[in-house]
């Protein structure tokens, strides 16, 4: 799966990112092995050290396995003043997990983001790729359902 | 009216994705006008304008442009900084997906001017919609002949090519942002070279905030002068704010430069939700001023931003009701910053490490005299030696607190039992 994704990609170190992203998306655990920076770092020519420093710099790439799912809470001001700690909690308990942590079924990862961009409909959180706004406790039950309904 | 729309004025108007649409409504007719223009009438026509940067630094653009179209070396870029990451910011985002032909004309008019031949928009990871958005229009562009090879047969040839970010605030900086397009973190580099010199990949690089390009459309419709006429003395054409935080209309608004802080909080955003007491307001976002109510006549203007010397003048306006106190806010963006910091320089690392724990003492009531002396000592230390803007602007809004919130301090040290 790796190696065919790498073969759609220029062999150009700026590339980097760009299959780090995409890569990371269709995996399971969301999470970039130390086995695949290898692979990846053969593939463009480039140190294993120098695409490590690049899957730690950045906050959307993990090296340890998480949730099938990542929720992100946003924290910064806009998203605080309108409720943020509330909506925080209310995942909490829904997810019986703390922020940072993965559900024992492996379903998702509770975690804190910086602002998302959507301050107009805070308090915020993002899912995967996908951003939702103005939450309420309702409406963050109605979501987490439907992701648990589905696969 | 306290709006003007200029470059927002289509959004109700065009389905953002119909190329036709945005041609109807007058779109890339200043770009077949341009490319009939000498490369200097149109740098001139900016100059005119006096058209500054929307992305917070507000850096004269035709500077900008002057120094990549002198430029020898080749290829030259234009760069978009669609990254827009600094906490209470979103107006780039409704620019890319509500009208995002007007951003691409307005990257296709500086890639003329400055003679560069390859474009990229650098957008934060978040914004999935305008990425896709966008992509679906540069596709359509290219169908029609705007982009690519020999642009409305005028042997122009430029394309665009769309990357993301992954999380990471500091990469809006444009030397960090230059770095990550090259595929590695985003650590900004020492300056100079400038960008203009030597930006991506050593090359000569035309670098702006997605508001700022698509300004250039109408410089080149309207004529510099024209445009110059909206605004103020110092601070010309429109400013769209992002307004957020306890009002009853948080969003966009577009205005001329110039109206105050105010109007846009009671006119345009209707006040605060339950009519409560406005006690401070974040200007710019994370890393700008906070100020009391009574300093809400201010006008929005560049020189206004300039007189807290801080240089994010992007257009967040965040509103903060009584309900809030001074400590829970400026812990909120101490974590930010402590969170956010590269770990290049020391100042910056160590420096927002410190004032957050400076700032949890004062939040956990444990603060005392001399807290409050190494806050102003490091945060100065902090403005005046870090290699960056980030941890030269991350102790603006504690500088301001102390500045106008001062009893808020003191009142903390000498009464923590108290509210
Ligand atoms: C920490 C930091 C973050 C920044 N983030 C952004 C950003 O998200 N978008 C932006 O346009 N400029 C941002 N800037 C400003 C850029 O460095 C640069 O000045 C700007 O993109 C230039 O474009 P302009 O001349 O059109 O304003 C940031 C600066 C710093 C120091
Ligand atoms: S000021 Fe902060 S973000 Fe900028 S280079 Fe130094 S450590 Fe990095
Ligand atoms: S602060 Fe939460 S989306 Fe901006």
């Amino acid at each position: 799966m790796l190696e065919d994704l790498l073969e759609k990609y220029p062999q150009q170190e700026d590339q980097l990112i760009e299959i780090l992203l995409d890569y990371q998306s269709q995996k399971q655990h969301r999470y970039i092995s130390e086995e695949e920076i290898a692979r990846i770092a053969a593939h463009l020519g480039v140190s294993e050290s120098k695409v490590y420093s690049v899957v730690t710099f950045y906050t959307f790439f993990s090296t340890e396995p998480r949730g099938q799912h990542i929720i992100q809470v946003c924290k910064d001001v806009p998203c605080y003043i309108n409720g943020e700690r509330t909506m925080r909690s209310v995942l909490e308990k829904l997810l019986g997990i703390r922020v940072g942590e993965t559900t024992r079924d492996k379903r998702f990862t509770l975690e804190q983001t910086s602002c998302l961009g959507h301050c107009d409909g805070a308090p915020a959180m993002r899912i995967d790729d996908k951003t939702f706004t103005n939450l309420d406790e309702n409406k963050i039950k109605a979501i987490i359902s439907e992701y648990r309904g589905a696969k | 009216m306290l709006e003007k729309k200029l470059i927002t004025a289509r959004f109700d108007k065009i389905n953002p994705l119909s190329i036709d649409d945005y041609v109807e409504h007058g779109g890339y007719e200043a770009l077949s006008f341009a490319l009939g223009m000498e490369r200097v009438d149109i740098i001139e026509e900016v100059k005119k304008s006096q058209l500054r940067g929307r992305g917070g630094a507000a850096f004269p653009t035709h500077i900008k442009m002057m120094g990549v179209a002198k430029e020898e070396d080749e290829p030259r870029y234009v760069v978009c900084n669609a990254d827009e990451g600094e906490p209470g910011n979103f107006k780039d985002r409704y620019l890319m997906e509500n009208d995002p032909h007007q951003l691409i004309e307005g990257m296709i008019i500086t890639a003329y001017a400055v003679r560069a031949n390859k474009g990229f928009i650098y957008i934060r990871g978040e914004y999935d919609k305008p990425h896709s958005v966008l992509q679906w229009a540069i596709d359509e562009a290219r169908k029609k002949g705007y982009l690519g090879k020999n642009i409305l047969d005028s042997g122009f040839n430029f394309d665009i090519e769309i990357r993301s970010g992954a999380g990471s605030y500091v990469c809006g900086e444009e030397f960090a942002l230059i770095e990550s397009l090259e595929g590695k973190p985003g650590r900004t580099r020492v300056k100079p070279p400038f960008p203009t010199q030597e930006g991506l990949f050593q090359k000569p690089t035309m670098l702006s905030n997605v508001e700022t390009f698509a300004n250039l459309p109408h410089i080149v419709d309207m004529g510099g002068e024209k445009f110059a006429e909206i605004g103020t003395e110092s601070s010309k054409g429109t400013k769209i704010i992002s307004l957020s935080g306890n009002v009853k209309k948080p969003g966009i608004y577009e205005i001329p430069f110039g109206v105050p802080i105010r109007d846009v909080i009671e006119q345009l955003g209707e006040g605060t939700p339950a009519d409560r007491k406005v006690k401070m307001v974040q200007l710019g976002g994370a890393s700008g001023p906070i100020i009391p109510e009574y300093m809400t006549d201010l006008t929005i203007d560049f020189d206004r931003f300039e007189n807290f010397d801080s240089k994010t003048g992007a257009g967040a306006v965040i509103v903060m009701d009584d309900r809030f106190d001074v400590f829970d806010i400026l812990l909120r963006i101490s974590e930010f910053f402590e969170h956010e910091s590269c770990g290049k320089c020391t100042p910056c690392r160590e420096g927002n490490l410190q004032l957050l724990k400076l700032v949890e003492k004062f939040v956990d009531r444990q603060s005392s005299e001399k807290d409050l002396a190494n806050i102003e000592s490091l945060a100065r230390v902090m403005h005046q030696t870090s290699l960056c803007g980030l941890g030269q602007s991350a102790p603006t809004a504690l500088l301001s607190t102390l500045q106008y919130f001062r009893n808020d301090f003191v009142d903390r040290i000498e009464h923590p039992e108290s509210q």
